[in-house]
C-alpha cells in the first residue's frame, strides 16, 4: 500500500541525534496514519526514548523534519508539541503532586466535563477532583493522566510505557479505549515492551535498531517473530571469543546456594520472584527495561525492602534493613552508575580503601600501612590506570567501575551483585571486567550479572534467568543463550532454547505458569 | 483510593465536613494562628497594659518583615530562594528616600511607582541571571546581594533622606476602629491587591508546579524559565515594599540592610513553606512573622537578656519545625 505524504497525520524523517561522540540516533523516520494505533519498537539502546524526546520537544534533533498534517514544525516544548497536536502521557505521572486534580487541570487548560466523561470510560468513576495528585495511588494517576490527554482531544496521542505496572482491569480498559480510537482522524503511538498488547491494539509497528528505523510492520496474527527478527538485526558478531574457563559449568548436585531468592514482591513492579545463585557461577539476569530488576538488585542490596517474600544467604534466612547489613552479609553492589557509588573528588586509594576500613579497624587511626598493601593489590589485580590517582572523576568511564569493583575485590568479595556494570563502557575495559568477573568466580565467589547487552550474556554467564513483568520467567543455560534465544524470552515469547534435562521440567513448568499468570495480567 | 474518594465525596456533601477538609488543609496556619492567640494572652497576663498602643506598634514594626517574607515564600514555592532580599530592601529604601526628601506630595507618588519599578528590575536581573547562567539561585542570589548592598551605600553614604508624609501616615495609627492598625490593613490590601491574583491564574499554579516537580511541569506544558523569572520579578516587587515600609516607618534611608533576608527564610519555614518548594502559602510566614515579634518583644518585657533570647528564637524554630515534620510523618503512616 502506498500512502503520499499528505495523507499522513505525523510524518518524522531523517532525524539524528548525537551527544557527543555518542550516536542516539542516526536516520530514524516514523509515518503515522489517520486513525491507526502505531506501535514504536525497539530493544534497549535502539533509540527509542531518544525519538520519543524528540517529538515531544524535550530534545533538538541534529537533522530530519517533523511534520503534522503534512506541515513541517519545529518543537521546541512540550507545550508547543501539544499546540501543535501531539500529547503524551509518559511512564511516570506528569502530575504535579503538590495541586489538586482540578488545578493540574487548570494547568494543561484540559475541560473538565470530557476529562470525567473519559474517567469513566476508563473506569475510574470515584475520583474526587480536590483530592491532592500527591495522595492518589500511581495506578489511578495514569489513568487520570491519559483522561486528561483524551480529554484534550489531540491529533497524536503518543502513550510510552502507559501500561508499565498497572493493574490487570485498568490495562484492560487503557487497550480497550486505545482500540476504540481506531478508525476515527485521530492516532496513537504505543509504545510497549509487551508484545501481546501490541498484537492486540496496534495497526502497524516501526521498528528502531541501532538508531535507525528498519522496518515497518503490519501486525497481524504472528507479526511478532517478524518485529523481533528485525529489532536483532543481522546476527551480531561476538565481542570477543569466550573469556577461558567460561561458562556452562555444572552446579555440583547437592550445593548450598549462596544466595535464595524466594516469592520477592515489590510493589507493582516485582512479583513472586524465585531463583538460586550458587557459589562459584556467574548468573546473568536478563530483562526489557522497568520489569523489576531495579527493584531486585535494591533489594539485595539492602536499600529497598520486599513487601513480600524471603531471602537467605547461605541457607539462613536474612533481612536487611541497611546496606550494611547486606554488606555484613557479604552482599556487595556495583551499580551502573558510577557516581552512585564514588566519591569522585577522592583519590582512587580513598575510593578503594573506603568500605573496608571500617572492617580493620572501626575507631583510632586508620592502618594506612595495611590499607595501602591492599589497595595496591587490588589496583594491580584490576590493571586500573592510576595516572589519575588523585581525582576519581578524573578516570575514564570503565577506569571508574573498576574502582567500584576494586573496593569489594580488596575486601575479599563473597557475593557480588552486578547491576548493568558496563553501561557506557568501552569495549577493551568491558572484556576485562568480564575476565575479572569470571576469575571472582573461579574463586569462589557467587556473581549475579544484570546486563542490557544480551550479546555479553555468553561473554561472562554460566546461565541467565530471564524476568517479564516482574517474574522470573525463564531460565536459560549458557550454551543456548544467544541473543535471538534472549531476545525471544525477555518479550516472553515462547523460546525453542535447550536445557539441561534435570533442569528443562522445572523451566517449562515455571515458564507456563509465569506466561500463564502474565497473560492474565494481560487480558 | 475508592474508599477515601468517596469520604472526601461525601464531605464535599456535608458543610460541617466540609470546614473539616478546610482545616485539614490548612491546618499549619490553623495551628500558628492558635499559637499565636496564647501568645497574645500570655503578653497580656505578664503585661496588663498590653492593648492599642502595643497592637499597632506590633503591626508597624512587623510590616517590612512581613512583606520580605511574603517575597520569600512566593520564591520558594516555586523551589527557588532569594538571599538578596534585605538588600533590595535597603536598596529600594535609600533610593526612595534620598528622592523624596525636599520634595512635593504628589512628587512622593512618582517615586513610590518608580521604586516599585525598579523592585521589578532588580527581581527580573536576579531571575535572569538564575534561569540563563544555570547558577545555583542560592549563589546567585547571595552575590547579588553583595552588589545591591553596594549600591545602596553607592546612593546613600550614611542612614538619611525623607519621606513624604502622606507614605509615612499611610502606615501610623488606625482606621475605622482603633483595634485595626493601618499597617496591618496595608499589609492585607497588599497581598490581597498583588498575590491572590497571581495565586489564581495560571501563573500561581505553574510556581508551584515548577517548584512541585520541575519535569512534570515542563512536561504539563509549562515554561520553566519564564516562570522562575516571574517568581523572581514578584520576590524584588515585595523587597520594593517591604523597603518602601521601613522607610514609611523611620522617614529616612538606611543603606546597610537589616536582618531581614535570613529572618524571612526562617518566618518562610515557619510558616509552613517546604523548601524543597510546591508547598505552603503566604498567610503561615505573615503569622510566623508577627509570632517571632511578638516573643522578641515578650522577652524583651521580661527583661531576658537579648542574647539570649536570640537563642530563644532559634530554639523555637527548630522545635516547632521538628514538631511538624514529626506530625506530617505520622499521618504518612497512618
Amino acid at each position: 500500500m502506498t500512502v503520499t505524504g499528505t495523507d499522513l497525520l505525523l510524518e518524522a524523517t531523517g532525524v539524528s541525534k548525537t551527544y557527543g561522540a555518542v550516536v542516539a540516533l542516526k536516520s530514524a523516520s516514523l509515518a503515522v496514519r489517520p486513525g491507526e494505533v502505531h506501535a514504536l519498537m525497539g530493544a534497549n539502546g535502539a533509540g527509542k526514548s531518544t525519538l520519543v524526546k524528540i517529538l515531544t520537544g524535550a530534545v533538538h534533533p541534529d537533522t530530519g523534519t517533523i511534520a503534522v498534517r503534512g506541515r513541517e514544525r519545529v518543537v521546541h516544548s512540550p507545550a508547543e508539541a501539544r499546540r501543535g497536536g501531539l500529547v503524551s502521557v509518559y511512564q511516570e505521572p506528569a502530575l504535579i503532586p503538590d495541586l489538586d486534580i482540578r488545578s493540574n487541570l487548570r494547568l494543561t487548560e484540559t475541560p473538565i466535563e470530557p476529562f470525567r466523561h473519559w474517567l469513566r470510560e476508563l473506569g475510574l468513576v470515584d475520583l474526587d477532583l480536590s483530592s491532592m495528585a500527591r495522595r492518589v495511588p500511581l495506578a489511578s494517576l495514569r489513568i487520570i493522566d491519559l483522561a486528561r490527554a483524551l480529554a484534550i482531544e489531540p491529533d497524536v496521542l503518543m502513550l510510552d510505557e502507559m501500561t508499565a505496572a498497572l493493574p490487570a482491569n485498568l490495562t484492560e480498559k487503557v487497550l480497550e479505549v486505545v482500540g476504540r480510537l481506531r478508525g476515527g482522524d485521530r492516532s496513537v503511538i504505543f509504545i510497549s515492551h509487551r508484545l501481546i498488547e501490541i498484537a492486540a491494539v496496534c495497526d502497524r509497528a516501526t521498528v528502531l535498531r541501532e538508531g535507525e528505523t528498519v522496518g515497518v510492520v503490519d501486525v497481524t496474527e504472528g507479526s511478532e517473530e517478524r518485529i523481533v527478527e528485525l529489532m536483532l538485526g543481522q546476527a551480531v558478531e561476538a565481542l570477543s571469543a569466550q573469556p577461558e574457563g567460561a561458562a556452562g559449568r555444572q552446579i555440583p548436585a547437592g550445593a548450598t546456594p549462596r544466595l535464595t531468592v524466594r516469592g520477592l514482591s515489590h510493589g507493582t513492579k516485582l512479583h513472586d520472584a524465585s531463583f538460586e545463585l550458587y557459589p562459584g557461577e556467574v548468573l546473568g539476569v536478563v530483562a526489557l527495561e522497568g520489569q523489576g530488576q531495579d527493584e531486585l538488585f535494591n533489594i539485595l542490596a539492602g536499600s529497598e525492602r520486599p513487601s513480600e517474600g524471603e531471602l537467605l544467604v547461605d541457607g539462613s534466612p536474612v533481612s536487611f534493613r541497611h546496606p550494611a547489613d547486606a554488606i555484613r552479609a557479604g552482599l556487595v553492589y556495583v551499580a551502573a552508575d558510577r557516581a552512585e557509588a564514588l566519591l569522585m573528588q577522592r583519590s582512587v586509594r580513598e575510593n578503594i580503601a573506603l568500605p573496608f576500613t571500617t572492617r580493620i579497624r572501626s575507631w583510632g587511626p586508620i592502618d594506612l600501612s595495611g590499607e595501602r598493601k591492599r589497595v595496591d593489590t587490588a589496583i594491580a589485580t584490576l590493571q586500573i590506570d592510576t595516572r589519575a590517582r588523585g581525582e576519581v572523576r578524573r578516570l575514564s568511564g570503565g577506569n571508574q567501575q573498576k574502582v567500584t569493583i576494586a573496593r569489594w575485590v580488596a575486601g575479599g568479595v563473597r557475593t557480588m551483585l552486578c547491576f548493568d556494570p558496563t553501561r557506557g563502557i568501552d569495549i577493551r575495559t568491558k572484556s576485562q571486567i568480564y575476565v575479572l568477573l569470571r576469575d571472582l568466580a573461579a574463586s569462589g565467589a557467587a556473581v549475579l550479572l544484570y546486563t542490557s547487552e544480551l550479546k555479553e550474556v555468553q561473554l561472562a554467564c554460566d546461565r541467565a534467568i530471564v524476568i517479564f513483568g516482574g517474574r522470573v520467567v525463564a531460565e536459560i543455560a549458557v550454551e543456548d543463550a544467544d541473543e535471538p534465544a534472549l531476545l525471544r524470552a525477555a518479550y516472553n515469547l515462547r523460546s525453542d532454547a535447550r536445557m539441561p534435562e534435570h533442569l528443562a521440567a522445572e523451566a517449562v513448568a515455571e515458564a507456563d505458569a509465569a506466561a500463564e499468570a502474565a497473560a492474565e495480567a494481560d487480558r | 483510593m475508592s474508599a477515601a474518594a468517596a469520604a472526601v465525596d461525601d464531605a464535599r456533601a456535608r458543610p460541617a465536613d466540609a470546614a473539616m477538609a478546610f482545616v485539614r488543609r490548612n491546618g499549619w496556619t490553623l495551628g500558628l494562628l492558635a499559637f499565636l492567640a496564647v501568645l497574645l494572652v500570655y503578653t497580656r497576663a505578664i503585661q496588663p497594659t498590653y492593648g492599642v498602643t502595643g497592637i499597632q506598634g506590633l503591626a508597624i514594626s512587623v510590616l517590612p518583615l512581613a512583606l520580605a517574607s511574603v517575597g520569600q515564600a512566593i520564591v520558594v514555592i516555586s523551589g527557588g530562594i532569594d538571599l538578596s532580599i534585605g538588600s533590595m530592601m535597603a536598596l529600594t529604601s535609600v533610593v526612595a528616600a534620598s528622592q523624596m526628601k525636599g520634595q512635593g506630595e504628589e512628587f512622593g507618588v512618582g517615586i513610590v511607582i518608580a521604586v516599585l519599578a525598579l523592585g521589578l528590575l532588580l527581581g527580573a536581573i536576579n531571575g535572569s541571571l538564575v534561569v540563563l547562567t544555570r547558577v545555583p539561585d542560592i549563589v546567585v542570589t547571595l552575590a547579588m546581594s553583595f552588589v545591591w548592598a553596594g549600591c545602596a551605600l553607592l546612593v546613600l553614604k550614611t542612614p538619611g533622606g525623607g519621606a513624604a508624609v502622606w507614605l509615612k501616615e499611610l502606615v501610623k495609627g488606625s482606621l475605622v476602629n482603633e483595634w485595626v492598625p493601618k499597617a496591618a490593613i496595608a499589609l492585607v490590601i497588599i497581598v490581597a491587591v498583588i498575590w491572590l491574583p497571581v495565586q489564581r491564574s495560571r501563573l500561581g499554579l505553574s510556581l508551584y508546579a515548577i517548584g512541585s516537580n520541575q519535569l512534570a511541569a515542563f512536561r504539563s506544558g509549562v515554561s520553566v524559565g519564564r516562570t522562575k523569572l516571574a517568581s523572581y520579578m514578584l520576590t524584588g516587587l515585595f523587597a520594593a515594599l517591604a523597603g518602601l515600609s521601613l522607610t514609611a516607618n523611620t522617614g529616612i534611608g538606611t543603606p546597610v540592610p537589616g536582618p531581614y533576608t535570613l529572618t524571612s527564610v526562617a518566618a518562610v519555614v515557619l510558616g509552613g513553606v517546604s523548601l524543597a518548594g510546591g508547598r505552603g502559602g503566604v498567610a503561615g510566614p505573615i503569622v510566623a512573622v508577627v509570632i517571632l515579634q511578638l516573643l522578641r518583644s515578650d522577652m524583651t518585657f521580661l527583661n531576658v537578656n537579648t542574647n539570649l533570647a536570640t537563642v530563644a528564637n532559634g530554639v523555637i524554630l527548630i522545635g516547632v519545625v521538628m514538631f511538624g515534620s514529626l506530625i506530617q510523618m505520622r499521618r504518612a503512616r497512618a
